[in-house]
C-alpha cells in the first residue's frame, strides 16, 4: 500500500492539472459572470437576471439588436427591475451556493474524522518537495515557503497554459485533457477513498462488486459532468469529486505547507482575477468575447446553463429556439411575469410561435443561477478538513471555520452584486478562515476548555 | 430542540438562514473577543495562584456576556440598515421580512452558535468509552449540561427578541433586564455541581423570558387559548 501510495504520486499529476485548472477556474464569479453573458448573449434575450451582476452589459447588447424607441425605456425598467431582482433573490442564489459548499465540507470532515488513512503522511507530493520533518522552526518554515511558492508557480503555469489553449481555440486538446483528468479522479480516487472506507468500518467486498460500483460510478461521473444529465446529478458529482480532491491534499500536503498555500492561493485569486492581466480575467473576457460558456467540468452551476453547442450566436433563428428549450430543460418553478422586454422581443421574432413563448413565461426565471468554480469548493474544504484533522480542538475549530467561510461566501456574493462583475471567491472566505481557525485553536479552546472544565456557561 | 426550531421555521426561507449565519458569526466575534482578553489576562498573571485563576474565569465570563450583548447590539444597528435596503429595492414596499422575525432569527443564531460550542466536544467525547464523574464530580455531567445548554439555546432567542423590542422602541430598561438576565444565568452556573442552583433559575427565568417574549411578539392568552383549542 506505501509503494502504491507513492507511485501514485506521479499518477497525481493530471490531476494536480486539473487542480491547478480548478484553482484557476477559482473565482466563481468570472465564470458566473461570463456564463451568464454567454447565455444571454446565446439567447439574445434579456432575462431577469438573478444576479444582476451581468446585466447593464448584456442588456445593453442584446437591446441595441431590436430596433426600438422603446429601447431606452426598456433599459431602464429593466435596470430597476433587476436591481430589484439582485437582492430580493439575492439570497436565495446564496443558498443555493451554501447548500453544495457545505455538502462538501461536511462529507470532507466526515471522512477525515472516521477514516484514519486521510491524516497518516504517507510521502509528499512531487510539488511540495521539501519536507517538514526539520528540527528548528526557522527551517521549517522556509522549506514550507519554498513549497508553496513551488506549488503556485505550478498553478500559475498551469493556467496560464489553459488561457493559451482558449485563446487559440485548441479546445479538443483542453478537452481530452479535462476527461482524462475527471476519469482519473472519477476511478482512481474512488477506489482508493471506497478502499479505506471499507476498510475503517470493516466490511468486506469482493472485487467484482468493487469493479461494477466503480465503473457504473464512474461512467455516470463523466457523462453528468461532461455531457447532459439531470442538473442535482451532476451537482452530486462536483461535490463528491471535490471533496475527493480536497482530500488528497488534506493527506499530502504538510501542515504548515497547507497554510502558507491556502494563503497564497488567495492572494494570487486576488491578482489573476482584478488584474487586467490576470489569466483568469482573460479567460473570462475571452469567453464572453465569444459568447462561450466555460467548461461545464471546472465550475458549480446552480442552474442548468446548457448552450445549445458553443457556437456563435445566431441569434434571431436560435432565440426563440433557444428560451423554449433552455425553459423546458431548466423546469424552474417559479412565475416570474416576463420584463416588457422580452415580450416585446418575442414580437419582434415573427417566426416565432406563441407557444414557446409562453411556456417560458411559465417557466421563466431562476435558470440564470450562481456559478463557482470547483477550486473553490477544494479550497475550502481543504481548509475545514485541516481545522478537522489538526486542531486539537477538534469540534469548535472546525465549526467556527465553518463559520468563517460560509460568511465569506456571503460577503463575496453580496460585493458580486454590488460590483457587478467577476470576482475572486477564495480571498475573503479563506482569510475568515484562517483567521478564525487559528484564533479559535490558540485563544478560543483553553478559555472553552476551562469553562466545561467548570461547567460553566456563558 | 434547537434544531427542531431551525428545520421548521428557518430552513425555509433563504433569507433567515443568511441572517441566521451572520448571528452565529457575531456570537463567534464576540466569543473570540472575550477569549483573548481572558488568554490575556491569563499570561499576565500567576498560573498557579488558584484563586486568582478563579476569579480570572468569573471576570472572563462575566465580561463574555457583556461582550455577547454588545455584539447583539451591533447585530440590531445592522440588521436595520439591511431592512432599510431590502425595503428600498422591494417591489411593493414592505420589506420581505419583519424585525421581529429577524429578531427571532438573530437570537436563536446566537444561541446555536452558543449551545454548539458548549455542546459539541461534549457529545464527541460522549461517544468514546468512558466513566460519567469516575473522580468524584457529579455523574449527571452530561445530563446537566445538555439541559442547561438547551435552556441557553432557548434563552438567547427570547433575548433576542426582548432585545430587538426594546431596541425598536428605545425602552432601554428592556436591554438592561436583558442583560442582567444573561448575567444572572451565567452566574447562577457557578453554583455547578450544585445543580439546584443552576438549572432550576435558569428555567424559571427562561418561562419568564417566553412569555415575555410571547406578549410583546403579539401574542397574548386568547390567542393561546384559540390555538389549543382550535388544535383538538
Amino acid at each position: 500500500m506505501i509503494t502504491f501510495m507513492n507511485n501514485s504520486d506521479s499518477e497525481e499529476e493530471p490531476c494536480n492539472e486539473r487542480t491547478s485548472l480548478m484553482s484557476a477556474e477559482s473565482p466563481p464569479v468570472p465564470s458566473y459572470q461570463d456564463g451568464l453573458q454567454a447565455s444571454e448573449a446565446a439567447e439574445a434575450q434579456a432575462h431577469r437576471k438573478r444576479r444582476a451582476g451581468s446585466s447593464c452589459g448584456p442588456n445593453n447588447i442584446v437591446a441595441g439588436e431590436r430596433s426600438g424607441s422603446s429601447v431606452p425605456v426598456r433599459e431602464i425598467a429593466l435596470e430597476n427591475e433587476e436591481e430589484e431582482l439582485t437582492l430580493k433573490y439575492g439570497a436565495k442564489h446564496v443558498i443555493m451556493l451554501f447548500v453544495p459548499v457545505t455538502l462538501c465540507m461536511i462529507v470532507v470532515v466526515a471522512t477525515i474524522k472516521s477514516v484514519r488513512f486521510y491524516t497518516e503522511k504517507n510521502g509528499q507530493l512531487i510539488y511540495t518537495p521539501f519536507s517538514e520533518d526539520t528540527p528548528s522552526v526557522g527551517q521549517r518554515l522556509l522549506n514550507s515557503v519554498l513549497n508553496t511558492i513551488i506549488m503556485i508557480s505550478v498553478i500559475i503555469v498551469m493556467t496560464v497554459f489553459l488561457v493559451l489553449l482558449y485563446k487559440y481555440r485548441c479546445y479538443k486538446f483542453i478537452h481530452g485533457w479535462l476527461i482524462l483528468s475527471s476519469l482519473m479522479l472519477l476511478f482512481l480516487f474512488t477506489y482508493i477513498y471506497l478502499g479505506e472506507v471499507l476498510k475503517t468500518y470493516n466490511v468486506a467486498m469482493d472485487y467484482p462488486t468493487l469493479f461494477i460500483v466503480i465503473w457504473n460510478f464512474g461512467a455516470v461521473g463523466m457523462i453528468c459532468i461532461h455531457w447532459k444529465g439531470p442538473l442535482q446529478l451532476q451537482q452530486a458529482y462536483l461535490i463528491m469529486i471535490s471533496a475527493l480532491m480536497a482530500l488528497v491534499f488534506i493527506k499530502y500536503l504538510p501542515e504548515w505547507s497547507a497554510w502558507v498555500i491556502l494563503g497564497a492561493i488567495s492572494i494570487y485569486d486576488l491578482m489573476a482575477v482584478l488584474c487586467p492581466k490576470g489569466p483568469l480575467r482573460m479567460l473570462v473576457e475571452t469567453a464572453q468575447e465569444r459568447n462561450e460558456p466555460i467548461f461545464p467540468a471546472l465550475i458549480y452551476s446552480s442552474a442548468m446553463m446548457w448552450t445549445v453547442g458553443m457556437a456563435k450566436p445566431d441569434t434571431a433563428a436560435r432565440g426563440p429556439s433557444q428560451q423554449t428549450w433552455d425553459a423546458a430543460e431548466d423546469g424552474r418553478e417559479h412565475l416570474q411575469s416576463p420584463s416588457h422586454a422580452e415580450s416585446q422581443m418575442s414580437e419582434r421574432r415573427s417566426p416565432v410561435p406563441s407557444r414557446p413563448i409562453t411556456s417560458l413565461e411559465e417557466f421563466e426565471e431562476e435558470e440564470r443561477g450562481v456559478k463557482l468554480g470547483l477550486g473553490d469548493f477544494i479550497f475550502y474544504s481543504v481548509l475545514v478538513g485541516k481545522a478537522a484533522a489538526t486542531a486539537s480542538g477538534d469540534w469548535n475549530t472546525t465549526l467556527a471555520c465553518f463559520v468563517a467561510i460560509l460568511i465569506g461566501l456571503c460577503l463575496t456574493l453580496l460585493l458580486l452584486a454590488v460590483f457587478k462583475k467577476a470576482l475572486p471567491a477564495l480571498p475573503i472566505s479563506i482569510t475568515f478562515g484562517l483567521i478564525f481557525y487559528f484564533s479559535t485553536d490558540n485563544l478560543v479552546r483553553p478559555f472553552m476548555d476551562t469553562l466545561a472544565s467548570h461547567q460553566l456557561y456563558i | 430542540p434547537a434544531f427542531g426550531l431551525f428545520l421548521f421555521t428557518i430552513a425555509r426561507d433563504p433569507l433567515r438562514i443568511i441572517i441566521l449565519i451572520a448571528g452565529a458569526f457575531f456570537w463567534l466575534v464576540s466569543l473570540l473577543l472575550s477569549s483573548l482578553i481572558w488568554f490575556i489576562a491569563v499570561k499576565a498573571s500567576d498560573p498557579q495562584d488558584e484563586r486568582l485563576q478563579k476569579g480570572l474565569l468569573i471576570f472572563g465570563v462575566m465580561f463574555s456576556v457583556l461582550l455577547q450583548e454588545a455584539f447583539r447590539f451591533l447585530y440590531y444597528k445592522l440588521l436595520r440598515k439591511a431592512i432599510e435596503g431590502l425595503v428600498a429595492l422591494s417591489e411593493d414596499g414592505c420589506s420581505p421580512i419583519s424585525i421581529q422575525q429577524m429578531a427571532y432569527v438573530a437570537g436563536v443564531g446566537f444561541g446555536l452558535m452558543s449551545g454548539a460550542f458548549s455542546m459539541i466536544n461534549l457529545l464527541a467525547d460522549a461517544l468514546g468509552p468512558g466513566t460519567v464523574g469516575i473522580h468524584g464530580d457529579s455523574q449527571l455531567y452530561f445530563l446537566t449540561s445538555a439541559f442547561m445548554t438547551m435552556v441557553l439555546i432557548f434563552l438567547h432567542t427570547f433575548w433576542g427578541i426582548l432585545f430587538f423590542h426594546g431596541c425598536e422602541h428605545r425602552r432601554w430598561w428592556e436591554i438592561a433586564a436583558v442583560v442582567i438576565m444573561h448575567l444572572t444565568v451565567s452566574g447562577s452556573s457557578f453554583c455547578n455541581p450544585l445543580y439546584v442552583g443552576s438549572l432550576v433559575p435558569s428555567y424559571l427565568l427562561m418561562a419568564a423570558a417566553a412569555v415575555w417574549a410571547y406578549l410583546l411578539s403579539g401574542g397574548s392568552a386568547q390567542n393561546l387559548r384559540r390555538f389549543l383549542l382550535c388544535k383538538c
